[in-house]
């Protein structure tokens, strides 16, 4: 029974590891179903972080408690606002759009670091005030079992993340709006012979794909590292694009493969309380994730399938 | 219309240029004088004997790097995977030089085939895995970027030392790196890994250039469904471009171990070295002359980068922005020939 209550214990962890992945993967989902690669997801979530944990800093007297949901915002609509640099390379000017999400990542952290520096005076932030704390949430936290595990000592982000990802799958399967979107992934030309504005569509997908994946870097920043540095983000948002692909594309596929992943990190940080896994080298423990979703992607999911024309720049009148 | 080739030289110059002038807006918006800060890295990176000799040292391993990039770019690969097989090249250098006792003419060719061949077998796994499985190589060569970090590190924590941070040194038998060529150049950490990496810009431009092996890749990257139908093998050539653009990411490796640190220490976070070489391969049009130019600027922006604080206060971290909107104006191209376009209408 000691290894279903340390399961349970690990619950939590699992939960807030996966929060920024759920958010940032979300981000990438929206951005590849319309046809635009986005590898600049790490440097989306870095300016989020920076801009969430800058704006704690300076504005934590003034808002108090409130202070973190609004650094939240401020981290995605910065984030955002950084996306339209992707959105304009690769929808209006046809770029390459590996190399403009390269391209955003440097930038990303190069920027971040080097107003860092301006504003502090050194390559660190100083340290939030104001963070996100866990919370149970009242009621279902009384639960048995499932009380322990999912309601209590979590963050709330971890459930607006699940919120968002259910929101994002009704959105691009249920609505007018997602058809169009995935419709201008798989066949932009058909897309716009019906009326669809692709240019449009795009735009809106990669701009989505900023807040979300700022909201990712934000949530990170806020409840985990609670300062910014070069090294805050360091693949996250690349463990995220994996989620995406992993996920097969699918909102709710990428809230699997995020938690898949959360749950492989947490394993690697306290497995060493289970007791079947106390002789295992941490090594071990510290690869599995990344080990376990090659074979994954080898064995189980196989071949996934991208949206037909990612990647592809649009160009009206070409066959 | 201007030809392609004329477009293909005309564009990275371009787009260096805009990187600087962003650049330099930066420094101008945050009250720095623009004149001062690239001086400042011209002297870093060229000032003396010493800056040249690092500089050089510098751009050796982004040479291999991009090479590797480029090579796989060519075949209609990306391998984000360079950076781990960086990790296992550089370790498997360093093994061979502490663990052997040959002659220098011997031990050195040894590590750096070891480091060859232990960014192959890592590259092996996606290629692989995209060939038979047609799973996506972008994510397969990320995951393995992670396990040669952490793996590397526990080697070196228990294989190359007790328990310690960092290895042991290398033989100097294993050594790129001779006082005497240091010397000249200032006592940096220069070494002969500069010829090396020439030596492999070569081996890509022929093999890809010249070579029929070299063609079918090129084909297969260019149209797999056209190369397909005309009988060449896409599976093969897919595990063979990653394959060989692995092991030149190894050997890239290599030139850290047994050229400029002469052992292994254990990393918190990545090189960049790999990363850094998608930013090669890019602006070097992914070719093999390009790539050693662009590593080259690069090698030299990323030294002169130390200078700037120093010397005219602004932060080092400018480098990077320039490099970054470098690159975006590479890959926003298409920008940059609408603008040659419209300017030649008006010559007309």
């Amino acid at each position: 029974m000691q290894f279903i209550d340390q399961f349970i214990a690990m619950m939590p962890m699992v939960l807030f590891y996966s929060a920024p992945l759920i958010f940032t993967a979300l981000g990438g989902v929206f951005s590849e179903r319309s046809g635009v690669v986005n590898i600049g997801l790490e440097g989306l979530m870095v300016i989020g972080a920076f801009s969430g944990i800058v704006f704690n800093i300076f504005t934590a007297d003034i808002f108090g408690a409130f202070t973190p949901w609004l650094s939240l915002l401020v981290g995605a609509v910065a984030a955002g606002i950084f996306s339209l640099m992707h959105a304009v390379a690769a929808v209006s000017f046809r770029a390459n759009q590996v190399v403009s999400g390269v391209a955003i990542n440097m930038l990303a952290v190069g920027l971040g670091v080097f107003l860092t520096r301006e504003i502090f005076g050194r390559g660190q932030t100083d340290s939030i005030t104001q963070p996100f704390y866990t919370r149970s949430v009242p009621i279902l936290s009384d639960i048995p079992v499932i009380g322990d595990m999912f309601f209590s000592g979590a963050y709330y982000t971890t459930y607006i993340a699940i919120i968002v990802a259910v929101l994002g799958w009704y959105v691009l399967y249920k609505t007018a709006f997602g058809l169009r979107l995935r419709a201008v992934g798989e066949h932009p030309m058909a897309a716009d012979t019906n009326g669809i504005n692709v240019t449009r569509m795009r735009y809106i997908a990669v701009i989505l794909s900023g807040v979300l994946a700022g909201l990712g870097g934000a949530t990170y920043a806020l409840t985990i590292s609670l300062s910014f540095a070069g090294s805050t983000i360091s693949g996250q948002g690349f463990m995220a694009l994996a989620a995406v692909i992993f996920g097969k594309w699918h909102p709710l596929g990428a809230l699997g493969a995020a938690f898949f992943f959360g749950f492989a990190q947490s394993l690697s940080v306290v497995g060493a309380n289970f007791e079947f896994l106390a002789n295992v080298p941490g090594f071990y423990l510290t690869i599995a994730p990344y080990v376990l979703t090659v074979l994954a992607l080898a064995g189980l999911i196989g071949r996934a399938d991208a949206p037909k024309a990612n990647g592809d720049p649009y160009i009206k009148g070409s066959r | 219309m201007m030809d392609n080739k004329k477009l293909n030289i005309i564009i990275p110059i371009f787009s260096v240029f805009l990187g600087f002038l962003v650049g330099a807006i930066v420094m101008l918006a945050f009250g720095y004088n623009p004149i001062e800060g690239y001086s400042a890295l011209f002297q870093g990176a060229f000032g003396s004997m010493y800056n040249i000799g690092e500089t050089i040292r510098r751009s050796i391993p982004l040479v291999l790097s991009g090479l590797a990039i480029a090579f796989a770019f060519r075949s209609g690969l990306f391998n984000i995977g360079a950076e781990g097989q960086v990790f296992v090249g550089w370790f498997a250098a360093v093994w061979v030089g502490v663990t052997f006792d040959l002659p220098a003419i011997i031990h050195i060719p040894f590590a750096i085939l070891a480091a060859a061949f232990a960014g192959a077998v890592w590259a092996f796994v996606p290629g692989i895995l995209k060939a038979t499985r047609g799973v996506h190589e972008v994510v397969v060569t990320i995951m393995m970027n992670y396990i040669a970090l952490h793996t590397t590190n526990y080697l070196i924590r228990t294989l190359l030392s007790d328990g310690g941070s960092q290895s042991g040194r290398i033989a100097n038998s294993a050594s790129l790196a001779t006082p005497g060529l240091q010397e000249m150049f200032g006592y940096s950490q220069i070494h002969w890994g500069f010829i090396v990496s020439i030596i492999f810009a070569v081996f890509v431009w022929f093999f890809l250039e010249k070579t029929t092996y070299g063609y079918e890749l090129r084909a297969v990257g260019f149209n797999p469904h056209a190369a397909k139908y005309s009988g060449m093998s896409v599976k093969r050539n897919i595990v063979l471009a990653m394959v060989i653009s692995g092991a030149l990411a190894g050997i890239g490796g290599a030139m850290e171990g047994i050229g400029t640190f002469g052992y292994m220490y254990t990393h918190g976070a990545f090189t960049n070295l790999g990363f850094d070489g998608i930013a090669v391969a890019l602006l070097g049009a992914n070719t093999a002359p390009g790539v050693v130019l662009a590593a080259f600027l690069f090698g030299a922006l990323k030294v002169g980068a130390l200078s700037m604080p120093p010397l005219s206060g602004v932060p080092s971290e400018l480098v990077e922005i320039v490099i970054a909107m470098i690159i975006f104006f590479v890959a926003a191209s298409y920008m940059i020939r609408l603008l040659i376009m419209r300017f030649k209408k008006e010559e007309n």
